[in-house]
């Protein structure tokens, strides 16, 4: 029975450690994807087990309700941009992009990504945590490389110089955080934990609490991908396999933002700090606004969507920063939403650019009659991401900007300009690949369409009907994040 | 702790902060990897003295890596690599060397009057040895900023992260410090294999950066 508990609580750990191991020594890129696969789709449902189980902690791994929705959420992606991964390897293993070397790398390298994402959102205490994103950071680093194309070395480079600059803030941050929990909690271990670290807040030095969430947020705000830090993303999603650059917005984001989530806990608990929401929402707010409007010029379709994803990142830290019920609860949701709806956009994509051969969006046009299950796949999708009801979305959005309007109107315009900005970039770059008349295709594609039709079912059933059971715990969570 | 051993932890503190200054307004790359390296050993004495005083043997390990990582093999492959990719020996330093300096008295007198005030509850030794960290972290990224040649950015972040193994150490009895440095080292010997395999000049010409932003934004 113990020995049952202990393996369940380090299942999303231990499964894609074994996984690495195995697949380093895989040569067989068939035989490493199925592997790759099965072991994505175990976690998944070891998570779901975790989220059976409920709330539980040992000495270096906790499980409560906020790790939990990330963990459920990364697993579920992890595995279905798993199954996607495989048919794209496929393709590109037959055009001579990629030859097994570089498949067995990569394969070891997703799954230890994974687990670093796991151990990072699972981590009791801020130190583990910090290494985590590292170790998370460094093997997204080596798959945007995998090209070795001057682009994708160059993009692998930007994104590793400015990636460490991020996390070396971060642990200045961090080492401050220590440092006013030391003389309140006690010198060693303890220091560092969440747990006593929010028990005791109140009574930290609040001037040093202060300058530790300034470097927090720099530092991880760049992992999130938040302007003007933001530099990184366009060319590490444009340049990199699709499957990483689905797993790049819809969880690598997703695990630093969580970091900022759980620090700006503890800087809420104590009463004398200023507070963390005015920063948040600025850099929030810039994003969206910023990226908006870089959307309109852009000729790549993966930098396109990665613009998006830098948006959506900025509506979401606006929704945390405001705080309250509902503004938690629409942060929570859009954070799902845009991770599954971004990344079924990159199945769809990655098969594009696959079938087209061409990443610029001047050179793909008339999808929904040549490819229509690719080409509706990705209205679809845009139409989702762009907010119209009755998608997920839409309703995260709407909650997002009335309830900034009840805290303060000004963020609702500037949000609704952003959206507005947003929405006409997209359709209009949309229309010109989805319909008209098809041009020249390279060839046929096996394509995986079930990830993409999962994901898209799930984004409508959220839209119309949220289940009672999402809701109630959205609602604690909401509430824990104050 | 007694006044002598503070006053020690606080000079070596103050001489890593001063040998960030001599690597700022250095323009040729061999002098800048060999400040590198004695600030490398300045940080190696600092951490150990601070194992010493505080009793904390594990921070020996990290004084230990700082000496021979970084003050040795490092210091080393760099100079291996200017040699081998025949970089510029004297770098460009962007804005001028006067306005670099100005910025980096600034953000020192900026590091001072945030941190001081700031750590009123911690003891003295962490107070100052804060201080003089963050001020090193902040000329560590002025360095990366000002600098448009891979090699002397990639110093700049190594001294950037000196000033956050000072700080670590220094953060009484702070778990995970010696994992952390561990850690670091693997991102630095990354970078360092990095410009070595993907042999950046090879591929771009220069390791000039501003040639390297032509893939940036849009593919032309």
């Amino acid at each position: 029975m113990i020995l049952t508990d202990i393996i369940v609580s380090n299942a999303v750990i231990a499964i894609p450690a074994i996984a690495a191991l195995i697949l380093v020594f895989q040569v067989d890129y068939r035989r490493s994807a199925q592997i790759n696969t099965i072991a994505s789709g175990v976690a998944f449902v070891f998570s779901l087990i975790l989220l059976m189980k409920g709330k539980e902690t040992n000495d270096y791994l906790f499980v409560d309700d906020l790790n939990i929705v990330f963990i459920v959420l990364s697993t579920f992606i992890g595995f279905t941009t798993s199954i996607f991964s495989a048919s794209y390897i496929d393709f590109e293993i037959g055009k001579g992009k990629l030859n097994s070397n570089n498949i067995r790398f990569y394969h070891a390298m997703y799954q230890i990504m994974m687990l670093a994402m796991n151990l990072a959102l699972l981590a009791t205490n801020i130190g583990l945590m910090w290494v985590a994103v590292e170790i998370a950071t460094l093997s997204t680093v080596l798959m945007v490389g995998i090209y070795r194309s001057s682009e994708a070395l160059e993009a692998a480079w930007k994104y590793f110089i400015l990636g460490s600059v991020g996390i070396a803030l971060a642990l200045f941050g961090t080492i401050l955080v220590y440092t006013a929990a030391e003389p309140i909690i006690g010198e060693g271990y303890n220091s560092m934990v969440w747990q006593s670290l929010l028990a005791h807040a109140d009574h930290f030095n609040p001037r040093l609490l202060n300058v530790a969430f300034i470097f927090l947020i720099i530092g991880y705000g760049t992992k999130v991908g938040l302007v003007p830090m933001h530099a990184w993303l366009p060319d590490a999603h444009a340049e990199g396999p699709t499957p990483i650059s689905a797993v790049l917005s819809g969880l690598l984001l997703n695990v630093a933002l969580y970091s900022i989530l759980r620090f700006k806990m503890i800087i809420a608990a104590n009463s004398a700090v200023i507070s963390p929401g005015p920063l948040m929402i600025l850099l929030g707010l810039s994003s969206v606004l910023f990226s908006a409007l870089m959307l309109y010029r852009r000729d790549d379709i993966k930098r396109l969507f990665a613009y998006s994803s830098i948006e959506h990142m900025g509506i979401i830290t606006v929704a945390f920063g405001i705080g309250g019920p509902i503004a938690n609860f629409a942060g929570l949701l859009h954070m799902t939403m845009h991770s599954l709806t971004k990344s079924a956009i990159f199945f769809c994509v990655g098969h594009i650019t696959q079938v087209k051969g061409t990443q610029k969006i001047a050179d793909i046009r008339g999808l929904t009659t040549s490819h229509p299950i690719l080409g509706w796949g990705l209205v679809i999708g845009v139409i989702a991401i762009l907010g119209f009801p009755p998608l997920g979305v839409f309703m995260s959005e709407f909650l997002l900007v009335s309830s900034a309007f009840a805290h303060q109107p000004w963020i609702a315009v500037i949000l609704a300009i952003g959206l507005l900005i947003a929405l006409g970039a997209m359709s209009n770059r949309l229309i010109g690949m989805a319909f008209g008349e098809p041009n020249h295709s390279e060839g046929a594609v096996r394509a995986s369409v079930l990830p993409l039709y999962i994901h898209l079912l799930i984004v409508l059933i959220a839209g119309v009907y949220l289940p009672q059971i999402v809701v109630i715990s959205f609602q604690n969570i909401a509430k824990i994040l104050g | 702790m007694s006044q002598t051993s503070l006053d020690i932890a606080q000079l070596l503190a103050g001489m890593l902060l001063l040998v960030s200054f001599l690597m700022l307004y250095q323009d040729r790359l061999s002098a800048l990897i060999n400040r590198y390296a004695l600030q490398a050993i300045v940080l190696a004495a600092s951490v150990a003295w601070q194992a010493y005083t505080q009793q904390a043997a594990h921070l020996y390990v990290t004084a230990a890596i700082a000496l021979i990582f970084k003050a040795l093999i490092i210091p080393l492959s760099l100079h291996k690599i200017v040699k081998k990719l025949r970089v510029h020996r004297t770098i460009e330093i962007i804005g001028g060397l006067r306005i670099t300096m100005a910025l980096g008295v600034f953000l020192t007198a900026l590091s001072l009057v945030v941190m001081l005030p700031a750590t009123t509850s911690v003891n003295a030794i962490d107070r100052e040895d804060l201080a003089f960290a963050m001020a090193v972290v902040l000329l560590g990224l002025l360095m990366m900023v000002t600098r448009s040649n891979v090699v002397s950015q990639v110093i700049g972040f190594m001294s950037l992260e000196n000033g956050l193994i000072l700080a670590a150490a220094g953060a009484d009895g702070m778990p995970l410090v010696v994992e952390i440095s561990v850690a670091f080292s693997v991102i630095v010997a990354f970078i360092i294999i990095g410009i070595f395999l993907f042999r950046i000049r090879e591929r771009f010409d220069t390791v000039n950066l501003f040639e390297l932003d032509r893939v940036r934004g849009e593919k032309r």
